[in-house]
């Protein structure tokens, strides 16, 4: 399983890429590859106020559904347009193309409470 | 994602068994195929190899094949065999020419459902019967309980295995494999033999769950590797329960549990059909009522505009949202359809082609009612 050194995660399966004052958020290649074929993303509209631990979204796969936990508190500062067409580039680069919001940090400790990459390959053993 | 580790993915898979989950022959080559296992009807089986897009279509398009092992397959014998499986099932058995099966229902004597079932006839006196694994033990209890006088029942299940080889092409490879390829080719749909497929003993069935032609294998255990490495080598999909269940219900088929039940009508899930109009059968009579009165709600198709996967227990409404027409009963993303498709119980007054919305998760996704046969093979 892909886990990149370099984002943090949750117990959810969420990770988050910290750019400045901006998170990016998408769902891990363990959540992916345990939903199986993605065919909706439903994604919140951006100016949207979320709190940490909050609804982020949804992930609906051809025989499931989940929902995407915000890692973090702040407000959503865009969404990633193309899953609406390609909602499969989440199985294919759930790093890269497959992301799915961007959040502002309103409180960045929020971050300390977040796993590194060793902590979430552990909770994945 | 749902927080808690393991509580999310295929959770319509997961059943509450008290006990560990058994496994099937083919346990060690469903996780060399990488095939992730899950738990259903308390047997560990794959939910899905590849992914369950590339299955579906592989069943649709070429040949795909399912471990159904769990499945339970029952013999009867005894000079009373006939007389007892038309009082217990809901087909005319008496129809069936020898070497034939047919799909039929196993009635309670309320009106409800056992289990829908396969029944194949060998002879005078010798019966064979596929039932659901989930009812498994309920089944077997419940046939003890009717007259068994003159009659035995085997249940064989957990000696063989059972692979159910199905698409368009499935026949074709099943024949190119066995030492009597025309019997295989011209066997007709729901025919039985006794056959070898890949150097394998096989009671083979010409029936499926998929809305495609194929064969239905049952083997000792001790053979079913052989016969399912032989059938991947010779070009069978291996497939998961996950195709399985967006299979059919593009087919049209129901699935025990969703759709059928204890105290549910066969006559609400549109299976009039194999309800025998003339004979008498446990609870028949409350049967024959259901039809000659008609029930509250009747079992139709909706597919839904875009791709938002519809739910069991999914509200159905009017389309401009007036009034709830229905509850969806099972529903899947069809990846032949590319979009959302759904069994639902709706208001007997509800016609094809109505236009209507599902609640999908608070969102009224448009949609129609239709033929609940969303693919039918030309």
């Amino acid at each position: 399983m892909n886990v990149p050194s370099d984002l943090k995660y949750t117990k959810s399966h969420e990770w988050i890429r910290v750019e400045g004052d901006t998170a990016t958020i998408g769902i891990t290649d363990h959540a992916q590859s345990e939903l199986g074929d993605i065919v909706f993303v439903d994604m919140p509209t951006p100016g949207r106020a979320v709190k940490a631990a909050e609804i982020l979204g949804s992930v609906e796969s051809v025989k499931t559904v989940s929902d995407v936990y915000s890692p973090v508190s702040g407000e959503v500062s865009a969404s990633n347009d193309a899953l609406g067409a390609q909602s499969e580039l989440m199985n294919a680069d759930p790093y890269g193309s497959g992301w799915m919001v961007k959040v502002k940090i309103a409180n960045p400790s929020e971050l300390d409470a977040l796993m590194d990459a060793e902590a979430y390959k552990a909770a994945l053993s | 994602m749902v927080g808690e580790a393991g509580g999310f993915g295929y959770t319509q898979f997961m059943s509450t068994t008290a006990t560990s989950p058994q496994v099937t022959a083919l346990y060690d080559a469903h996780v060399a195929l990488g095939g992730r296992m899950v738990e259903f009807a308390g047997y560990m089986l794959p939910v899905q190899y590849k992914g369950v897009i590339a299955e579906s279509k592989a069943v649709r398009e070429r040949a795909g094949m399912f471990d159904v092992s769990h499945m339970a397959r029952l013999r009867f014998n005894g000079p009373r065999a006939l007389d007892y499986l038309e009082w217990a099932t809901t087909n005319d058995v008496a129809s069936l020419t020898y070497g034939n099966g047919h799909y039929s229902l196993l009635p309670n004597d309320r009106g409800g459902l056992v289990d829908d079932i396969i029944v194949y006839r060998l002879g005078e006196t010798e019966f064979k019967m596929v039932v659901n694994a989930a009812n498994h033990d309920k089944d077997v209890a419940h046939l003890r309980s009717l007259d068994t006088s003159d009659v035995s029942m085997e249940d064989y299940s957990a000696e063989t295995s059972m692979i159910a080889v199905q698409g368009p092409d499935a026949a074709k490879i099943v024949a190119s494999t066995s030492s009597k390829p025309n019997v295989v080719l011209s066997t007709p749909f729901f025919g039985v033999l006794d056959v070898d497929v890949c150097g394998v003993d096989c009671f083979a069935a010409r029936s499926g769950y998929t809305g495609e032609d194929g064969y239905e294998l049952q083997c000792a255990n001790a053979d079913a590797v052989k016969l399912w490495d032989g059938l991947v080598a010779a070009g069978v999909e291996p497939c998961g329960l996950g195709s399985r269940d967006t299979l059919r219900v593009e087919a049209g088929l129901p699935l025990y549990g969703h759709e059928l039940g204890d105290d549910m009508s066969p006559i609400a899930a549109g299976l009039g059909w194999v309800v025998s109009k003339t004979k008498e059968f446990n609870g028949s009579r409350f049967i024959n009522e259901a039809r000659a009165n008609g029930t509250p709600t009747k079992l139709h198709g909706v597919r839904l505009e875009g791709k938002r996967l519809p739910m069991p227990g999914m509200k159905v409404y009017a389309s401009d949202g007036s009034r709830e027409i229905g509850v969806v009963s099972s529903g899947v993303f069809s990846p032949l359809l590319e979009c959302g498709i759904a069994f639902a119980f709706l208001d007997a007054s509800i016609k094809l082609e109505t236009p209507c919305a599902v609640d999908v998760r608070g969102t009224m996704v448009p949609g129609q009612v239709v033929n609940k046969r969303f693919f039918k093979r030309g």
